[in-house]
């Protein structure tokens, strides 16, 4: 078998469970014939990235190189890509890699499909482990590749990439999507703050709900909530039982879910996107005497995301993010373990991530 | 404790507050002498009881009660378990007995017609719910027993020689169906053929799990093969199995506590009906379902259940519930079953056995059903 041939790349790796960030050197594959190859302008810092340079998960295989909300400008295409062309914005999601035959991967849902591979930290067909946009540049099957839309900010447009379908896909899946459907979102960071966007765009009255008062006011003055409810409170939680078609759990720490089934309708649904590690406690008597139901959520399929892009292009959605230079990440990452981002970090990657110094 | 069952238990120890101010008893709260076997106490102890019922108003059915089905409901109502029990408790919501008198705007029955009573006897009958055929939603729904009816008395249920019903939750009882082995359809039938239609689980070929034979999972297997389905039953008793396939029909047979199976088993499933009311883990049942699978949660365990979330989100999977059916639907399904010659699999008691019978539903010791031959055992001493 002859080398393989690469070219060199450069980003941020972690390498051990301290999730600590630093200069890392690798090589990507040369551009295949379906290849799309992209220069990384920006990257989003999900909070699956802070999972994942930590190993919360128990999955993590080290160096890891996060990143999956990676926008840039491509720079080179293989002889058989058709949608693609030098120069065009495209983004990169959480997915570069799915079996194609399955019944997930033919009904366009390729995020269920058990032969998946996530743009990190996962093995691809090439033996190497994918590495993500905290990086120079990119290099994507182009059936994984999403055009950004020329009117979105490619900066705050990254994020969408994996909150913005996040929160996107079940609400299409469960028809939480209706004009005049009364939508709840828990937890007001990277998914909930968009969450709150598309779902005012579908035409829904949108309440955020939230542990503390104090995000009320940017709830409904920044994001254009409708109303505001803190779960701690009894009394507005009782006020607002069984009001809502629909509720989105962005939450990934434990919490109740007693009083989120109470504020559904009956029939309403609960939708987990947040990812708790430990399982919550199900009340059953709710899902059976007001036929409430909990479901969970996974990113979504290719075409839905571009669909998501499309829309969000659309209605002017992007998301709220404080830009940071690649040398301030690590600190991000401590700011984002408490939460303490509004609502999404960005690191600005073509003008601040340089190739460690050859010494 | 669920708001609704609160509001069921507000009400009754209000009634109870009431009647014994105005110095009313069982006996002497309504006309017309009835008897019956009651619970006075949590001890669960069932044994002699007169009471009293209402004259048959101008809406109502007065059934002579024939037959009158054992439901694991009754076992926890009379021993509390969910807090919200008034003694004395008379249970029984799975009644199939004569029409012996009909009120003049009664349209759908005649006296001597053979009918049925299930979970409900009573609802607002003008909300939502309502008006959609879904009378177990709705908010002011009232339980065939260990509620208040519409007259602001406490209900009293079936082990009793008869009952006096609103038309509106009387069944048509199906010529071909038998009023003994038909019985139980009226709480067992309904509550799994309705979460089967509503979220969509009756598409012939699709793969079915039911966890936990006893009286509502032996029947999810009947009715769930005369869709069509492909059933296997998931259980923690490998003894079930010979008559899980040779008698009730399953396909398959998938004992929880072998690893080895159950990891074969994963990802297999369309659906998973889980009829088990004991505290369990749903994890491994989660990992039984394919993408997109629903399992659908019908037993009432007394505390939350723990819910893993990776399972849920990993694969768009899906838990919901249900709580029987509206009285249209409880029809269908009668009608159904008729057609399909889906009978519950009895145990014929009589009324003075209930006691050791109730012993023995709480060590799930029966197949699968005890009923009460109430006409012919019920007498008063």
């Amino acid at each position: 078998m002859g080398k393989v041939l690469e070219k060199e790349a450069f980003g941020l790796a972690a390498k051990d469970e301290s999730g600590v960030l630093s200069p890392f050197s690798f090589s990507r594959r040369e551009t295949g014939e379906k290849d799309v190859r992209f220069k990384v302008l920006f990257c989003g810092i999900c909070h699956s990235d802070l999972h994942m340079v930590k190993n919360e998960w128990g999955s993590s295989i080290y160096p890891v190189v996060p990143g999956h909300e990676i926008v840039g400008v491509v720079t080179e295409v293989g002889a058989k890509v058709t949608k693609f062309k030098t120069g065009d914005n495209v983004g990169v999601g959480c997915l570069v890699g799915s079996c194609g035959s399955c019944d997930n991967c033919t009904e366009g849902m390729e995020n269920y499909c058990p032969k998946l591979i996530q743009t990190y930290g996962f093995k691809y067909y090439d033996d190497t482990i994918t590495c993500g946009g905290y990086s120079d540049h990119m290099v994507c099957d182009e059936g994984f590749v999403i055009r950004i839309p020329d009117n979105l900010p490619m900066d705050a447009a990254a994020p969408l990439l994996c909150a913005g379908i996040t929160v996107y896909s079940p609400m299409k899946y469960h028809g939480l999507d209706k004009p005049g459907m009364h939508i709840g979102v828990v937890g007001l960071g990277g998914l909930g703050h968009v969450g709150v966007k598309f779902a005012k765009a579908m035409g829904c009255k949108v309440t955020v709900i939230s542990t503390s008062e104090g995000k009320r006011d940017e709830a409904i003055n920044r994001l254009g909530a409708d109303t505001f409810l803190v779960s701690r409170d009894p009394k507005q939680v009782k006020d607002a039982m069984g009001t809502m078609d629909g509720i989105i759990d962005t939450v990934s720490a434990t919490h109740p879910l007693l009083p989120l089934l109470g504020l559904l309708k009956h029939k309403g649904k609960l939708v987990m996107v947040g990812a708790p590690v430990k399982p919550l406690e199900l009340p059953v008597l709710p899902l059976i005497f007001e036929r409430k139901m909990v479901v969970g959520s996974l990113i979504g399929g290719i075409k839905e995301t571009q669909e998501m892009m499309d829309m969000a292009a659309k209605h002017n959605i992007t998301a709220d993010i404080e830009l940071i230079s690649a040398d301030y990440v690590n600190t991000a990452m401590e700011r984002l373990e408490k939460a303490d981002v509004r609502y999404r970090f960005v690191i600005d990657v073509a003008n601040t991530l340089k190739p460690s110094p050859i010494l | 404790m669920h708001q609704s069952l609160e509001t069921v238990r507000e009400s009754l120890a209000q009634s109870h507050t009431q009647s014994k101010t105005m110095a009313k008893s069982p006996e002497t709260e309504h006309p017309n002498k009835v008897f019956g076997w009651a619970a006075r106490d949590k001890s669960g102890v069932l044994s002699p009881f007169n009471f009293s019922r209402r004259d048959n108003g101008e809406n109502d059915v007065t059934v002579k009660i024939l037959f009158c089905g054992v439901c694991h409901t009754d076992l926890h109502t009379i021993k509390n378990d969910w807090g919200y029990s008034y003694y004395p408790v008379v249970p029984g919501h799975e009644i199939v007995g004569i029409a012996t008198k009909v009120g003049k705007n009664v349209t759908k029955f005649k006296e001597g017609d053979r009918v049925g009573v299930g979970v409900i006897t009573g609802s607002c009958q003008s909300c939502e719910s309502c008006d959609q055929d879904l009378e177990n939603y709705c908010p002011q729904m009232a339980f065939t027993y260990n509620a208040i009816g519409a007259d602001g008395t406490k209900n009293y249920g079936g082990y009793s020689d008869n009952i006096v019903v609103d038309q509106r939750f009387v069944l048509r009882f199906p010529e071909n169906l038998p009023s003994d082995s038909g019985a139980p359809l009226l709480c067992a039938g309904i509550t799994v053929y309705s979460p089967m239609k509503y979220y969509g689980m009756t598409e012939a070929g699709k793969h079915l799990g039911v966890a936990g034979l006893g009286g509502l999972g032996h029947v999810a297997v009947k009715i769930a093969k005369a869709f069509g389905l492909k059933v296997t039953v998931i259980s923690s008793s490998p003894k079930k199995e010979e008559e899980a396939i040779t008698q009730l029909g399953a396909d398959s047979f998938l004992v929880t506590t072998d690893p080895q199976k159950m990891k074969a088993a994963i990802g297999t499933m369309d659906y998973i009906i889980d009829t088990v009311s004991a505290v369990h883990a749903l994890y491994p049942l989660l990992g039984l379902l394919k993408v997109n699978g629903k399992l659908i949660a019908l037993g009432l365990p007394e505390k939350p259940l723990e819910l893993p979330m990776f399972p849920l989100v990993l694969g768009r999977k899906m838990v919901g519930g249900s709580d029987i059916g509206g009285m249209k639907e409880t029809q269908e399904m009668l009608d159904f079953c008729a057609k399909h010659n889906i009978t519950a699999d009895i145990e014929l008691i009589k009324m003075d056995e209930i006691n050791s019978a109730m012993e023995r539903l709480a060590k799930s010791d029966v197949k699968y059903r005890f009923v009460i031959d109430v006409a012919n055992s019920l007498s008063p001493p």
